[in-house]
């Protein structure tokens, strides 16, 4: 049965190329996990060292150097950014898939042409009207231009989850006598609600890895957890430990929340990929 | 300021201190409610007294972190632009600097300033060179006001001063007692002066020299003179050289950027009598002597370099050195630091420092300091004064000595430094050749032509980031083979005129 066996053996480099792949993509992380519980001079030892003495003392540092403000600024912008995004972008995709309103294309065109500017082209004028409108170094800045930043990928994205929901379901619906408000909240929401958790999971994480804008509009106040970590980057001298522990630190959150979320952005993203 | 208010005003105020609200217009009323240096009591009074006056409903916020955003949002929401100056009542001197190790050390110590000086909070912003350039360049030139306190480089302290968007800092230097300006490196001194006046106080200074193997040396019985050329320094790189060992001859920069490849690589092109651009600004990039010291510089970095030098920069030649895979490694004398502390270096002890090798000058190396600087429209300017004078005073190096180590005190910035016997003691493989190196780094010692310019590494003018950087990324190409090197320096040449040319036009 030469098929087969071939068959077996195709399946079976299959699952080691898979495997590999995956490695690759997970060892950097691995190696960041490793690194953060270094002390510095095991950090960058060559050939690098995979056994060592624990410690703790880098978090230590990272703490010491003020990180809760950082953390307390990201977290504030994220979620209020994400509430936003969602009470703005939900009904408006609403509007453009299931009861369509005039010009439902061209409003489309238009919501994806402002993800077309490159933001480095944007921030002078943005930089300028922040600091006529004294909102430089203000978490509102970051909230309004994040918003406006997740706005049209939430759109595109709760659209193609409400364009699947089944519009037999809404006509029987309407039938049985529900009212709008019913319709929307007893139909559709449960429906296209994967999806929501979907969108609002990109959204926290754009939100929260975003750095360009951050580095450039905060200073000592409003700064989030992207402007933290690059205080750990350094010309010279060689702090790997250091900066491997805050990059974990920093990116933590997203992966608890990811984590949580896997399943729904899963199912949420394969349900968006189908159309 | 009017602030006109909608709805509940939540005043929070946790730390007791100045609080200024000015005039409110609420509701038709106009309220003044100028407070200041209150107690925590006075937020209650203060608040029934908003009440009375305007029936609005005022409350005082339950003591939390968030509720200074929450007097943020509401005062934002109401269509209140002046939100700023409702925030901290202490003086809150806002620095934003480079997050190099010194400079970290200098926050960490930075506790003892404000316990010195009540009524005074210090917040830094720590970015990384590239990104605290251009944030730093973005708020003073558009007097943009986060910072009070900013930290520049040598390359933009003239320049700025000359733009007028520092404050001259000469009348505050003179007043104070005991700062002994005289005190600073001469050089160092010069490099942050706009007529005379320093407009920007140095934390500490670099050029740069030749660190070397002493052990190594002795093995192949070699012997380093104190004043080495580059043909002899090209001459024990190959004899040094044993790619099967993991040693490489020299470690040199390769990576792409105005203040990376180009900083060692300038220093060659001085010394082999090169320069950007002669007295009329005609571009000099395609001279015999650019040309000689391109390829001599891309010839040893390729034969005798370490592995993928063309993306190696200071960090990763220190890496190198440090792990004792190089022989010699040419960078900023700050390097010391790293090289003799036991902690990170395999060879610490191992190496001796001796001036940056020369071809056709008497002394070459660049010079660079990181100083502090106050943009002219800092508000609170003797709080601000206050702590740059604490971060380059004398005493701050023997603070830095004395709690932290005296290897980590900022060098190359104060004479009185290098006086310290401590210092002395445990800087004394580089203390002096540090010293000397940037005493010695004058366009007069390093250079053999005169320039139209200011700096030695670098051109002391704004376009020279943008064009620094095309050219190191031309070279970078060249190191790694990818670009013929006259390709490279044509190009080179090309992207120089052109900013020479908007130069000629102008004069």
């Amino acid at each position: 049965m030469p098929a087969r066996s071939g068959n077996r053996l195709g399946r079976a480099s299959l699952t080691v190329l898979t495997w590999i792949i995956a490695i690759l993509f997970v060892f950097p992380i691995v190696w960041m996990v490793l690194t953060s519980f270094k002390s510095e001079g095991d950090a960058f030892t060559s050939p690098p060292r995979l056994f060592f003495e624990p410690t703790l003392e880098q978090f230590g540092n990272i703490l010491d150097r003020g990180f809760l403000p950082y953390l307390g600024n990201s977290a504030f912008v994220t979620v209020v950014c994400t509430v936003l995004v969602l009470l703005l972008g939900v009904p408006a995709a609403y509007a453009l898939s299931i009861a369509p309103v005039r010009g439902t294309s061209n409003a489309l065109g238009f919501f994806l042409s402002t993800k077309m500017l490159p933001v480095v082209a944007a921030i002078i004028p943005l930089y300028v009207i922040s600091q006529n409108l004294r909102l430089l170094d203000n978490v509102w800045a970051l909230i309004v231009l994040y918003t406006a930043m997740n706005l049209p990928l939430a759109i595109w994205m709760m659209r193609s989850f409400f364009l699947e929901v089944p519009r037999e379901m809404i006509e029987a619906a309407r039938v049985d006598g529900a009212t709008l408000p019913t319709v929307l909240l007893r139909i559709i929401l449960p429906v296209v609600a994967p999806g929501i958790a979907a969108t609002a999971l990109i959204c926290v994480i754009f939100s929260w890895t975003e750095f360009f804008y951050a580095v450039n509009l905060t200073a000592a106040q409003a700064g989030t957890v992207p402007v933290f970590l690059v205080g750990f980057i350094t010309s010279e001298g060689l702090y790997w430990a250091q900066l491997s522990a805050a990059a974990l630190l920093a990116s933590l959150p997203v992966m608890i929340i990811g984590w949580f979320a896997q399943n729904h952005l899963v199912r949420g993203l394969s349900m968006g990929a189908v159309k | 300021m009017e602030i006109h208010l909608k709805g509940s005003l939540v005043i929070d105020y946790p730390p007791p201190g100045i609080f200024e609200l000015g005039r409110a217009t609420i509701g038709g009323y106009q309220v003044d409610a100028h407070l200041s240096k209150f107690l925590d009591e006075d937020v209650d009074e203060g608040c029934a007294a908003m009440r009375s006056a305007t029936g609005l409903k005022v409350s005082r916020a339950r003591p939390r972190r968030l509720a200074g955003l929450v007097l943020a949002a509401v005062l934002v929401l109401s269509g209140c632009a002046g939100a700023g100056s409702l925030g901290a009542g202490d003086q809150t001197i806002v620095v934003a600097i480079v997050a190099n190790p010194q400079m970290t050390d200098a926050v960490a110590l930075s506790e003892q300033f404000e316990r010195d000086n009540p009524g005074v909070d210090l917040k830094f912003v720590q970015l990384p060179e590239n990104q605290a350039r251009a944030k730093i360049t973005a708020s003073v030139a558009t007097e943009g006001g986060e910072f009070d306190v900013v930290m520049i480089s040598n390359y933009e302290a003239a320049q700025w001063a000359e733009y007028g968007w520092l404050e001259n800092l000469q009348p505050r230097i003179d007043a104070s007692q005991g700062y002994d300006a005289d005190d600073f490196l001469p050089s160092i001194r010069d490099s942050l002066s706009y007529r005379d006046s320093m407009y920007a106080v140095p934390f500490y200074g670099e050029s740069s020299f030749l660190a070397y193997r002493k052990d190594l040396f002795a093995k192949a019985g070699l012997t380093m003179p104190e004043r080495p050329t580059w043909r002899q320094v090209a001459e024990f790189a190959r004899e040094l050289d044993d790619k099967q060992n993991g040693i490489a001859g020299i470690c040199l920069r390769g990576k792409p950027g105005w203040g990376e490849s180009l900083a060692p690589f300038g220093t060659v092109m001085n010394t082999f009598g090169g320069r950007w651009f002669d007295e009329d600004w005609n571009a000099r990039l395609s001279s015999p002597e650019v040309r000689a010291a391109a390829e001599f510089y891309v010839n040893l970095v390729r034969n005798y370099g370490s592995v993928g030098a063309s993306s190696a920069g200071f960090s990763e030649c220190g890496t190198n050195y440090a792990q004792g895979e190089a022989a010699m490694w040419y960078d900023a004398t700050v390097m010391a630091g790293v090289n003799e502390d036991p902690a990170e270096s395999k060879v610490a002890g191992k190496s001796g420092y001796v001036a940056a090798p020369v071809a056709k000058t008497e002394a070459s190396g660049w010079l660079y300091s990181w100083a502090l600087a106050m943009p002219k429209v800092t508000e609170h300017k003797d709080a601000a004064w206050r702590f740059m004078r604490w971060m380059t005073d004398k005493q701050y190096v023997h603070t830095v000595g004395e709690q932290l180590g005296w290897t980590r005190v900022p060098p190359g910035s104060r004479q009185s430094t290098y006086e310290i016997p401590e210092y002395q003691e445990a800087a004394k493989a580089y203390a002096q050749p540090t010293l000397d190196a940037i005493r010695s780094a004058r366009q007069e010692n390093v250079l053999t032509k005169p320039v139209p310019y200011q700096g030695i590494q670098f051109v002391g003018i704004p376009e020279f980031q943008d064009l620094g950087t095309r050219v190191s990324q031309q070279l970078s190409a060249a190191i790694a083979g990818q670009v013929p090197l006259d390709e490279a320096l044509a190009q080179s040449q090309q992207y120089a005129r052109a900013v020479g040319d908007s130069y000629q036009e102008t004069r």
